[in-house]
């Protein structure tokens, strides 16, 4: 492998990481939007967002990232690959985000929301100052595990042919014929991502269930 | 937006479509099953006497939990050629999902094994109870209903990652929407379609699964 195959495989690196901090932060946005709706004791509400959770959780993300990309071409949109694929990604973080954080906000005490309902909080101070603090530190391992899957699953643009570490890494075997060496680099890429977040998130985790003894 | 839609090609290739699925569940299921024996196999292992295997094991299943699948099955898919065995792509994509759904497997079942309670064991031998229904009753089913919730949550998951073994041309239901969308050009029909497919799939799975927790392994009202 030489030097501009490397360089084409960091290339490769940056889109990845740049679709997943795409993918993770608007997905963060609009997944907040979505655990909110979802407890928000407005059943109509509850009900739509159940069953946008259940679609996104129920269906392969593969899927989800073909349906987006051509759903936005049929629509009209001209947009580049990178943007159709970004939506797909945001669209899917904020349903299983969503979901994450429904369980979280549920998981903090009733009494907590009751008392800042006692104290006539409002809906937001409510939610900004009493449950939301609580239900970050409840979730985030969760979080940082979906992160990792986010990551991972940013590979299957490559199937979509965009040409992030994944595709970077099939292209530049094709040229080599040395797929076992390319590969290898590649997963232990992605693997250099991930697994320092699995292990945050395996120690954060260890540490709430301590502290909820 | 002046978009036609035509459904007439998806309608026709519906009978196609449904073998996909039966492609996809058939993959899943040979996937799972590989994957329990590599989960029990690692559970073993992982409390084995020698720590190089317990270090094998948890390498693994690191390895395994930090990589996307899209590379394990294009690695299974290089590397077994390599090592002289061939393979059509649809065991190939069997024996790469068995591996990766093996390295969840092992954390579910080992999970289970340690809610064991040695104290009821002990408490089945006062009340002299034999050993196979100590194992049965005291070990196996709360065992069992410890790890059901998340093994079949990951027979789900496992069966949305058999999508990914199109990427190889194993035959499945993503591969056979692929095939019907390169003759039509219907892409937005035919992967509407086969996402239903795949929602109406795991739908199903999850309600036979909550079906089977609730008649065999509730905990008994009388």
């Amino acid at each position: 492998m030489d030097k501009n195959q490397l360089l084409f495989l960091l290339g490769g690196l940056k889109w990845t990481l740049t679709l997943s901090v795409i993918g993770f932060v608007l997905g963060a946005v609009a997944g907040l939007a979505v655990a909110l709706a979802r407890t928000s004791g407005i059943s109509w509400l509850e009900r739509a967002t159940a069953g946008y959770i259940a679609l996104f959780q129920g269906t392969p993300l593969l899927m989800q990232l073909f349906v987006v990309y051509y759903g936005l071409a049929l629509a009209g949109l001209k947009l580049d690959p990178w943007v159709s694929v970004s939506i797909g990604f945001t669209l899917h973080a904020s349903a299983f985000l969503g979901e994450i954080w429904r369980g979280s906000i549920e998981a903090v005490p009733r009494g907590q929301v009751e008392a800042a309902k006692a104290l006539s909080l409002s809906y937001i101070h409510r939610m900004k100052d009493v449950v939301l603090p609580q239900a970050i530190r409840i979730s985030l391992p969760a979080t940082i595990g979906f992160l990792v899957q986010l990551i991972k699953g940013t590979s299957l643009a490559a199937i979509i042919g965009f040409t992030e570490l994944m595709r970077a890494g099939t292209i530049v075997s094709n040229q080599n014929f040395k797929p076992l060496l390319v590969l290898g680099l590649v997963c232990a890429l992605y693997f250099a991502l991930c697994w320092p977040l699995s292990v945050y998130g395996t120690w954060l985790e260890r540490r709430l269930v301590t502290a909820a003894r | 937006m002046n978009y036609q839609f035509d459904f007439g090609p998806v309608i026709e290739g519906l009978p196609d479509l449904l073998w996909g699925c039966a492609g996809t569940l058939g993959l899943a299921l040979s996937g799972m099953v590989l994957a329990l024996v590599i989960g029990i196999g690692g559970v073993l292992l992982r409390d084995s006497r020698f720590a190089s295997l317990r270090w094998l094991v948890i390498t693994f299943v690191e390895v395994i939990r930090n990589t996307p699948f899209l590379g394990q099955i294009y690695f299974v898919f290089f590397a077994l050629p390599m090592a002289g065995i061939r393979l059509d792509p649809t065991l190939t994509a069997i024996i790469a999902l068995g591996v990766n759904g093996g390295a969840y497997a092992i954390e579910i079942i080992r999970g289970g094994v340690q809610s064991i309670n040695k104290g009821q064991i002990e408490a089945g031998l006062a009340l002299g109870l034999s050993r196979t229904l100590i194992f049965r009753l005291i070990v196996l089913k709360p065992a069992l209903r410890a790890i059901f919730p998340s093994l079949t949550s990951q027979f789900i998951m496992l069966t949305l990652t058999t999508s990914i073994a199109s990427a190889i041309s194993a035959y499945e239901l993503t591969s056979v929407g692929q095939a019907i969308e390169t003759n039509t050009f219907r892409s937005f029909e035919v992967y509407g379609v086969v996402t239903l497919l795949y929602l109406v799939m795991s739908w199903l799975l999850m309600q036979m699964f909550a079906r089977i927790n609730t008649r065999f392994l509730s905990y008994p009202l009388k």
